[in-house]
């Protein structure tokens, strides 16, 4: 499990990282504040179980149990765990719903807050001084870096997560999907249409 | 703090650029210093609102100049400094030379699961809700020189309360050391053109989690 000896060459700064790093390491450990077993257990789940996969179960099951989609809305913590996550899913989950006259988009402008149950770890672009200083002020303008258009008279809503509640979209159902099973609807529930700069793929878009 | 990480309608960074296929971590070394954030932070010694709180302390060059992970590591060394627990002598010489500082409890593999969960920040209110759904409230426009988690961007503006969300943990106090002092949390709205101005996009709306010190009947 320990393969943090091996990085690649990236240059200086993540040589000198490494290094700094693992000094880090090596000062907690042999004071026993902390177990290297246990920061390997860590890594794995955020590598391999705890990633935007989740999310879109929830989406898709709300996309066809109207029941269901009614307890993620009013509250999202209890719905999600009834899927029975990997991660166990902390308090104050929000889900906003996405209509034809409201989008929703999740910032966090001060840090870099994110529903890690849901959607795993933040990409870098999330964490970004260009993404957290223009989510609020030019929405539109960030969906378009994303390559998304929205109807001109579409109200762009934006949470911004500056306390401990985490946010996450309920994206819209794509259209020719009637029929569809969770699992192949689950599969067009993008990262990013969670977030709300993307949307989900369309019915044509299905891979396989 | 009006630091540089309150970064909400500044200018001049540039456009946002998504990487295709972007990996979870970029370097082993981030993987380390994320699941050491989570072990330390298990063992009690600093809460969440301090590694906030170090971050934004760091000089702002050097916080808007580190890769992401960086900023962590910077920001946990100055806590196990500033806490005492690792002395700077011993970061420079990458090993350990002085005794453990006893904590309250250690992260093992068998505590993955509660470790991998986000901790609890509602609390059990002493008193009453000052505002209702539907208020108008001012952001006060205050600027403290410690942790705050009231953006600068609408401070001195008026919203509207949308969402109650309890009583939850004051990062203000919390941060420093100074207890939890449970708040009451509101989603407050507010109108794109009251915080952007004439011309600004008139569809958009913003929406912070305020606490009630943030707030003033509008």
């Amino acid at each position: 499990m320990s393969d943090h000896e091996h990085d690649h060459g990236h240059g200086s700064e993540l040589s000198e990282m490494q290094l700094r790093v693992r000094a880090l390491e090596t000062i907690l450990t042999e004071k026993g504040y902390i177990d290297p077993a246990a920061l390997d257990l860590i890594i794995e789940a955020y590598e391999t179980k705890i990633g935007p996969h989740n999310g879109a179960r929830a989406v898709a099951k709300a996309w066809v149990d109207p029941g269901f989609k009614q307890r993620l809305l009013d509250d999202a913590t209890r719905a999600v765990a009834e899927l029975g996550h990997v991660s166990r899913v902390g308090d104050h989950l929000i889900a906003v719903e996405n209509t034809p006259r409201r989008h929703n988009m999740i910032v966090c402008t001060l840090c870099s807050c994110y529903p890690w149950e849901v959607l795993g770890l933040p990409p870098v672009w999330y964490k970004s001084a260009p993404y957290r200083s223009r989510a609020v002020s030019d929405p539109r303008g960030v969906l378009a870096d994303f390559g998304v258009t929205l109807p001109a008279d579409t109200e762009i809503r934006v949470w911004d997560s500056t306390a401990e509640t985490r946010f996450m979209v309920l994206p819209m159902r794509p259209d020719g999907t009637d029929g569809w099973s969770e699992e192949r609807l689950a599969a067009l529930v993008t990262r990013n249409s969670m977030i709300g700069t993307g949307l989900p793929k369309r019915a044509d878009e299905a891979t396989a | 703090m009006n630091g540089v990480h309150d970064m909400g309608g500044m200018h001049g960074f540039g456009k946002v650029e998504p990487e295709p296929n972007e990996p979870v971590f970029h370097a082993a070394w981030e993987g380390r210093v994320l699941a050491m954030q989570r072990a330390m932070s298990y063992t009690g010694a600093w809460n969440i609102d301090m590694s906030r709180a170090a971050q934004e302390g760091l000089p702002a060059h050097v916080y808007l100049g580190v890769s992401y992970y960086k900023r962590w590591a910077l920001g946990m060394e100055q806590n196990l400094i500033g806490k005492g627990l690792v002395g700077a002598d011993e970061l420079a010489a990458g090993r350990a030379l002085h005794p453990a500082t006893p904590l309250q409890r250690k992260m093992t593999a068998a505590d993955i699961g509660a470790a991998l969960t986000r901790g609890k920040y509602g609390r059990v209110a002493t008193a009453p809700a000052r505002f209702v759904i539907g208020a108008r409230v001012r952001a006060k426009n205050i600027h403290p020189i410690t942790h705050t988690r009231l953006p600068r961007y609408v401070r001195g503006h008026v919203g509207v309360i949308e969402r109650i969300q309890g009583c939850h943990v004051f990062p203000d106090t919390v941060a420093t050391g100074a207890g939890e002092n449970p708040q009451w949390l509101y989603t407050v709205v507010f109108d794109g053109r009251d915080l952007w101005g004439e011309g600004s996009d008139s569809t958009v709306k913003v929406s912070i989690e305020a606490f009630e010190p943030y707030l003033e009947a509008a």
